[in-house]
């Protein structure tokens, strides 16, 4: 890369700093308000707070797998088969303490799918979550017989639409998971590891670093993330969908990759990922309001998602060459 | 007849590190110029900046008395240079024919390409050269000093004015050196300029025509190759003659700390046994490929053997992974550094700690405050030059990024060290600085296991060298017995 071009092209690196995305927050939001006349509303706002509630709590799962320089692409399935074994076991009675455990276990499960696949079968992380994509899935569809699990109990979806202090109880999840996962990154011994497993197999494993725990916790921990998403989005419901999360996948990566997270490892936060959800969300919110053609829509996220992760790409060679 | 490459005052400037520094260099036609220096010295940078790879921050730059601006590797290849890098940087699963034409092959009177003509003629200039090679074959397949040849023979293909050899013996035996050194002078009989890069500085005596030597980024001297000789230029290059430099102070050994019998892990090496006391620096000597790397692997715990035994303190152990030889006290530092000991994009404070981690943290939390005093003891202890515990690794020097690895070994409370061609890419004052590490470690007990190629480091170093050949043991050389041309006739499996 000439290194004429180095000057001009230096402030991609600032791109994923929290000041910056702060800052396209409030545009955003701005804009918003001045091209809608509902974007501003209470109602709106709180109802774009718990959808971003649910596709933030994903990202902070896809945030870790992230860092590890690995990726996962059954989120979305995950979402869906944890409403759904939670919606089905409601269904037959059974009382709410145990389906969530349950239906948390299941995601929980395909995660360490993901790990034994990719640590164990060497099978490189995108394909191998593409092939549990496709299995759990298929799976949902046997399960729910294709049909939608509704009339479920009153109290698992008043869970979405509860309040504590004026705020959303999902937000509130949100929010607690997002420490958690701060935490996690900051305090604890696997919080490092992922970050040199991300900067380097070889390296993590020569230091002493066992790599198939390590692997198994973060694909099963993205993927208990997942399910818990797929809880409150089949709370907001109040029904088990078999085609929910659909897509949801590539909103995480990109909610991860704006808030400063590579596609090559070891670099990312969780207050990025929480950030880089929000104006993910903001923008399908914005441009529902605006009456986007939904597939237009659509278009634009998908060159969002592209720009975020050809900006990654920069980013990484200026890391090389500076 | 004007120079080939006239540059004046080149300086280059890296984050933290002044890479060159106002150097001048000129190369004339029909001429083998040498440049020698320790790594660090600026060699790669001086060559990448005439090759168009890195932009340079100050100087001029004259080609054939013509002034160039701005030099990119495309230009570079235009104005006819080439360089044979170390590291083969050629398409691997292409066959050698392609190769020879990459880009720009050969076609045939129907539009299509030729493969014919493309055997043909790169077969023509390989024969012309002595050498043989099939040209239809992969490159993949060949042996790496074929590839080499094969690379060689390209630059000469290509009618290159200037060519850059970047130590092109390191893989070669005596005879293709010998081959090498024909197509050389033949080269230089045609007129071409030759820049040739080594560390073997005999080798500067029997090709080439003057010398430059760099250090810490200046230019020492430019002379005549007959106006000095080896320890004349080892003195221009490092300040002080190779006895000075390499040899420390030695104490007798203690009891055995680790003892290894019958090691074996086909197809690398075999039958390997010997026992290394407390505070002794042993040596393993051999060619590229004899084996050293992949002993120390086994001992570590990063490989798993086919047979053998080792013993640490008189009890036999059977590590399954690297966290066990850690437990047991043992520190490692591979040999590529970048690629196996440091975490590039993280900070020196996590890198400092990349072993400590399970010995700082309870049920999985870390202390925190226990991360940053053990970088700040890392840090202090070995005199590692950072800004911050905060600064990304990636930006240190060689030489501090070893010591930052041999540092946490020394936090993990390591008592044997395994170090795999410590000093490489590290540049002479670390370098040194090292050595006396080593000194004092091993007379305060820790025991190191030493692998090195350069054999002026490895005599003045090590108590004992067990000296390896394609992964035989060929027999074990005490210290007053060290003899250059004892361990190299070992080490190119001629018995004692």
């Amino acid at each position: 890369m000439p290194a004429t071009k180095l000057p001009a092209t230096r402030w991609i690196f600032n791109l994923g700093t929290s000041a910056t995305l702060g800052l396209i927050i409030v545009v955003l939001f701005a804009f918003l308000s001045f091209t809608t006349r509902s974007f501003l509303t209470w109602e709106n706002l709180v109802n774009l707070l718990r959808q971003t509630s649910i596709n933030g709590v994903i990202a902070l799962g896809m945030l870790v797998v992230i860092i590890s320089a690995g990726i996962d692409l059954s989120v979305g399935a995950v979402v869906a088969i944890a409403g759904i074994v939670n919606a089905l076991l409601l269904k037959e009675g059974v009382p709410l303490v145990a389906t969530v455990p349950i239906a948390l276990l299941t995601g929980a499960v395909v995660g360490l799918l993901n790990g034994v696949l990719v640590f164990d079968f060497g099978i490189t992380p995108f394909i191998a979550t593409l092939g549990t994509v496709t299995i759990v899935r298929g799976l949902v569809m046997i399960l729910s017989g294709a049909r939608m699990v509704a009339s479920l109990p009153a109290g698992f979806a008043h869970l979405s639409m509860s309040m504590v202090l004026g705020i959303p109880t999902m937000f509130l999840i949100w929010m607690a998971l997002f420490a958690v996962t701060w935490m996690i990154l900051r305090y604890t011994q696997l919080g490092r590891n992922m970050f040199i497993i991300g900067s380097s197999q070889e390296v993590a494993r020569l230091s002493g670093i066992r790599l198939r725990r390590n692997t198994y916790a973060i694909y099963s921990l993205c993927s208990l993330y997942a399910a818990i998403g797929g809880l409150l989005l089949s709370s907001r419901l109040s029904m088990g969908v078999p085609t929910a999360g659909m897509g949801y996948e590539l909103d995480a990566i990109a909610a991860v990759v704006i808030g400063g997270a590579s596609l090559f490892g070891a670099a990312g936060s969780a207050l990025g990922a929480v950030l880089g959800a929000v104006i993910m969300q903001t923008i399908h919110n914005g441009g529902t309001l605006l009456g986007v053609d939904p597939f237009a829509l659509q278009i634009i996220i998908g060159a969002l998602i592209l720009l975020s992760v050809g900006i990654d790409q920069v980013r990484q060679r200026q890391r090389r060459t500076a | 007849m004007s120079d080939l490459i006239t540059a004046r005052g080149l300086t280059k400037t890296f984050p933290g590190v002044r890479a060159l520094d106002q150097v001048d260099f000129s190369l004339r036609p029909g001429e083998v110029h040498a440049l020698v220096g320790e790594n660090g010295s600026g060699k790669s940078t001086l060559i990448k900046i005439l090759m168009g790879v890195y932009r340079r921050d100050g100087g001029s730059i004259e080609i054939r008395g013509q002034p160039v601006q701005e030099l990119t590797p495309q230009h570079a290849r235009a104005l006819g240079f080439a360089a044979v890098y170390q590291d083969v940087t050629l398409a691997r699963q292409l066959s050698v024919a392609e190769n020879f034409f990459l880009g720009a092959m050969p076609h045939a009177s129907w539009g299509g390409i030729s493969w014919e003509e493309a055997s043909r003629r790169s077969g023509a200039v390989l024969h012309d050269l002595g050498l043989d090679i099939d040209p239809r074959s992969r490159l993949l397949d060949l042996p790496v000093a074929k590839q080499e040849m094969v690379a060689i023979a390209k630059a000469v293909f290509e009618n290159s004015e200037v060519i850059v050899f970047d130590e092109p013996t390191a893989l070669l035996t005596d005879d293709e050196t010998q081959l090498l050194f024909t197509i050389i002078r033949r080269l230089r009989a045609a007129g071409k300029g030759i820049i040739y890069i080594t560390h073997r500085l005999e080798e500067v005596f029997s090709i080439c025509d003057r010398v430059t030597v760099l250090k810490d980024g200046t230019r020492v001297r430019t002379l005549d190759s007959t106006e000095t000789d080896q320890d004349g230029l080892m003195r221009l290059m490092v300040g002080r003659s190779m006895a000075d430099m390499y040899t420390i102070q030695r104490l007798p050994p203690g009891e055995p700390v680790l003892e290894v019998e019958g090691l074996t892990r086909e197809p690398r090496f075999r039958r390997v046994s010997f026992a290394v006391g407390k505070g002794e620096i042993f040596g393993l000597f051999g060619l590229v490929g004899s084996g050293r790397t992949e002993i120390l692997r086994v001992i570590y715990g990063a490989d798993r053997p086919d047979a053998g035994r080792v013993m640490v303190n008189g009890t036999p152990v059977a590590f399954f992974h690297p966290r066990d030889a850690i437990k047991t006290r043992i520190g490692f530092l591979a040999e590529d550094r970048k690629m196996q000991s440091i975490a590039l994009p993280l900070t020196v404070r996590v890198n400092a700690n990349l072993t400590s981690y399970p010995a700082i943290s309870r049920f999985g939390v870390l202390d925190v405050a226990a991360e940053r005093a053990n970088a700040a003891s890392c840090i202090e202890r070995l005199r590692v030059k950072t800004p911050s515990d905060q600064q990304i690794i990636r930006n240190l020097s060689g030489g501090n990024q070893q010591k930052i690895v041999l540092g946490r070994n020394l936090i993990s409370k390591a008592q044997i060290l395994l170090c795999d061609e410590p000093t490489i890419g590290v540049d002479v004052g670390a370098k040194s600085e090292i050595y006396k590490i080593f000194e004092r470690l091993t007379a305060e007990g820790i025991t190191i296991l030493l692998v090195s190629s350069y054999l002026p480091e490895m005599m003045g170093l090590a108590d004992r060298v067990l000296v390896l050949y394609e992964g035989n043991p060929m027999g074990i050389v005490v210290r007053r017995d060290f003899n250059e041309e004892k361990l190299v006739r070992l080490a190119s499996g001629i018995a004692a």
